[in-house]
């Protein structure tokens, strides 16, 4: 139940995988790289995704979506990763969707939601600052001021924030009476007086952005959900990527490792193939393995949230976990497999690396779910 | 679904009302497993009247046809009754080489009258079952056997020496693979034939292994008379009837993993009773890590052996990933028992004190290393794994 799929995710897998191989295979990757595209992605793609009800798979059919659930998410994020296909749909369609239906208020849903189904806004998320994933240790704060907010920090790895319509921010709002900080989130207008956005272009020739907040007044109803509240959304948004993102990995992991496959099928060295190798056949079978419980993992992460789980921010997090190692893994084994071509920019295989070396680590390594894990069942 | 459900009620009822509550206390020694068998020794009478209870039900062969003894369950039926008696933490009613291997060779190869003789007994827990497989020189390449067994028209004799024949010194029969043919192809001339323990010319020695204990034998055949009736399958063709029985023992060694993890404590909890947290943390932080590694790949395992039964459920075989299940449960809890004696220190180290339990930890950690030898080796289920599913060439 849940980890094999049913007839509408089967379809849906298939809808998606000819989809993206079709419309965004890796070669569309390299000619956006290769021509310095203004924002890195292709906004046609982005419009077409919408046409197919992919930019909207979480949000409810009253504000235009199809609401097919995380499951439906991940298989699109799948086929994704298989082809290292660039477009907002993290920012956008997993993390600001889920930031806006969980706490959104009324006017917020009404004017985000529809333009999310309909391809027609991009929305990042500002959580990060530091070199590491930590929601746990932000500095931005958030100030009464009149009726609303002054903003002010430093925010970092903010996907698609080079191109994004609207922000969603988070910052401390305040402290508890035993000291611990506490999170709200914002909806902000990245054109707002005070904000200095530079594009980062990343090593595998996908945008993320740093955004500065330099004393930000932003209006009150701003806020999204309750104020000093921004922690239990956040933990859905976080719970949300890091399925996503994981799934991505999935698809990446598994393209990476079937193309490494193919390649010392053909591959003649000695005057044999070289997958004829035991040395070769054992890693490329150990590799199998682990792929098959990555699939495994993500699949029970989607089902986790799609159920509601109560243990789903541990599901996710040993999924992020195992899909940080197991797609490194991959990646890894994969250049070594193909030997000097491995090391070319003209084979795809590099790309993979690159690639899965981001989405490693975006919201948490295996190191940070490893030890998050452990927290989690106290030791 | 719904009929699942209501099933899973009746089921509920019926363990509440009728397993003992001896039997929902966690093992602790090797007797409270229950093999059953002529010469069984029941550890008390809790465990005689449980697997009695199971056994009328057919609940000790759940998925098995009732002629036989089963209950004629579905998969997913048999699934909850291990849900229903998981939640309660009873325990297995009869453990057996004839319920896990010798059944599901016969249900699928046996004539009507085999089936008829054999698997009742098995059901009942009345005759225990050994495995005769390997030979000293066939273990991983277990296609060269050796043991010649001659048709002598109306019956067979069979002479040779099988060798890690698990409990061959308690069991009551023994399925075995013997050569019929030596003119072929190594995998031609293979027979499987069944013959009782007790026939002259049988005699089991156990071997002493790195444990301490005994759990293998060498047994020895000179001149053993086998009856003709009791070839299964065709002659010479016996390698089929093999293969498919090792699929089912990889699951099997695969799926124990879990069985065993679900019995013993969370790495995590022996390691923090040990060794104590500093902050909230286990104190040996390189130790802590490699723990949350492992039991986060135990997780994704478990979650594996869920999706891949549900999908054998949805009409696909497990085929060669029965191999990948071997290969990496096996691996795995390795892994987790390194981490216990490294977690355990030198309170691990102890082999005959009470405290230890006359070192459990420790014998049941150097027998784990047999784990990715038995039923085909790591080396060998990759090979498998490489030539079946990825189509290597060569493999």
């Amino acid at each position: 139940m849940g980890l094999v799929l049913n007839e509408d995710e089967s379809l849906l897998q298939d809808a998606a995988e000819g989809f993206f191989a079709d419309k965004a295979p890796v070669k569309e990757l390299r000619k956006l790289r290769d021509n310095r595209d203004e924002i890195g992605f292709s906004q046609s793609l982005w419009k077409e995704m919408a046409e197919m009800g992919f930019t909207g798979v979480l949000v409810e059919e009253e504000y235009g979506g199809v609401d097919m659930g995380f499951m439906a998410s991940g298989i699109i994020a799948e086929q994704m990763g298989r082809n290292l296909s660039a477009s907002p749909f993290l920012s956008t369609a997993i993390l600001a969707a889920t930031a806006i239906r969980e706490g959104g208020s009324d006017d917020q849903k009404s004017r985000w939601l529809p333009k999310i189904s309909s391809g027609d806004a991009i929305i990042a998320l500002a959580l990060d600052e530091r070199a590491k994933h930590n929601p746990d240790n932000i500095t931005t704060t958030a100030e009464r001021s009149g009726n609303g907010f002054k903003l002010n920090g430093s925010k970092a790895m903010v996907v698609d924030g080079h191109v994004a319509d609207a922000l969603i921010v988070a910052a401390k709002t305040g402290s508890q009476e035993d000291g611990t900080e506490v999170t709200s989130l914002f909806l902000v207008d990245p054109n707002t007086n005070g904000i200095s956005t530079e594009r980062t272009i990343m090593l595998d020739s996908r945008n993320s952005a740093r955004v500065d907040f330099n004393e930000v007044e932003i209006s009150g109803d701003a806020l999204i959900g309750n104020i000093d509240d921004g922690e239990h959304i956040l933990r859905k948004v976080l719970n949300a990527g890091r399925a996503a993102v994981s799934a991505e990995l999935l698809g990446a992991g598994s393209q990476a490792f079937e193309s490494t496959v193919a390649y010392i099928k053909e591959r003649k060295q000695f005057g044999k193939i070289i997958g004829e190798f035991q040395a070769l056949q054992h890693r490329a079978s150990h590799l199998y393995s682990e792929i098959e419980n990555a699939r495994s993992a993500v699949m029970a992460a989607l089902t986790a949230l799609d159920k509601n789980d109560d243990n789903s921010e541990d599901i996710c997090a040993m999924t992020k976990a195992k899909l940080g190692s197991v797609a490194k893994l991959a990646s890894q084994e994969g250049v070594q497999m193909h030997g000097g071509v491995g090391m070319t920019d003209e084979y795809d295989i590099g790309l993979f690396m690159k690639r899965i070396r981001v989405l490693q680590e975006l919201f948490g390594d295996a190191s940070y779910h490893m030890n998050k894990v452990a927290l989690s069942n106290e030791y | 679904m719904t009929n699942l459900k209501a099933f899973s009620l009746e089921v509920r009822t019926w363990l509440e009302d009728n397993c003992p509550d001896e039997m929902r206390q966690p093992i602790t020694s090797d007797k409270d497993i229950c093999w059953g068998g002529r010469e069984w020794q029941f550890q008390s009478k809790a465990q005689k009247i449980w697997m009695e209870l199971m056994a009328k039900k057919g609940w000790t062969v759940p998925t098995w046809p009732v002629e036989y003894g089963g209950a004629g369950l579905s998969r997913a039926e048999e699934m909850v009754i291990k849900k229903e008696m998981k939640r309660i933490g009873a325990r297995s009613p009869l453990d057996s080489f004839g319920i896990w291997m010798l059944g599901p060779a016969l249900l699928k190869f046996g004539t009507e009258d085999q089936k008829k003789e054999h698997l009742p007994p098995v059901a009942r827990g009345e005759i225990r079952w050994c495995q005769g497989y390997s030979e000293p020189a066939a273990g991983s390449d277990l296609a060269s056997l050796a043991t010649k067994c001659e048709d002598m028209g109306d019956h067979f004799i069979v002479n040779g020496q099988k060798v890690w024949t698990s409990y061959a010194d308690q069991a009551d029969w023994i399925f075995c693979l013997v050569r019929t043919d030596n003119t072929g192809k190594k995998h031609h001339g293979i027979s499987f034939v069944l013959f009782d323990m007790k026939t002259d010319g049988v005699e089991p020695k156990p071997i002493k292994l790195i444990s301490g204990r005994s759990p293998f034998c060498e047994t020895f055949f000179k001149d053993v008379r086998v009856e003709k009736k009791n070839l299964v399958g065709v002659q010479d063709k016996g390698w089929d009837v093999a293969k498919y029985l090792l699929t089912h023992e990889r699951e099997m060694i695969g799926g124990q993993h879990e069985v065993a993890g679900s019995l013993t404590r969370p790495l995590h909890e022996l390691a923090a009773t040990v060794l104590g947290l500093d902050d909230g943390k286990l104190s040996d932080t390189m130790l802590r890590s490699k723990i949350a590694e492992t039991e986060i790949d135990e997780w994704a395992f478990s979650m594996t052996l869920t999706r891949k039964l549900a999908e054998a459920k949805a009409g696909s075989s497990l085929g060669a990933d029965s191999s990948m299940l071997k290969y990496y449960g096996t691996e795995l809890n390795k892994r987790k028992y390194e981490l216990m004696m490294d977690a355990t220190g030198h309170d691990g180290l102890e082999w005959e004190s009470d405290r230890s339990s006359d070192g459990k930890l420790a014998r049941t950690w150097l027998r784990t290393k047999g784990n990715s030898i038995e039923g085909g080796t790591s080396e060998v289920q990759l090979n498998i794994i490489s030539k079946h599913i990825l189509q290597l060439p060569g493999a």
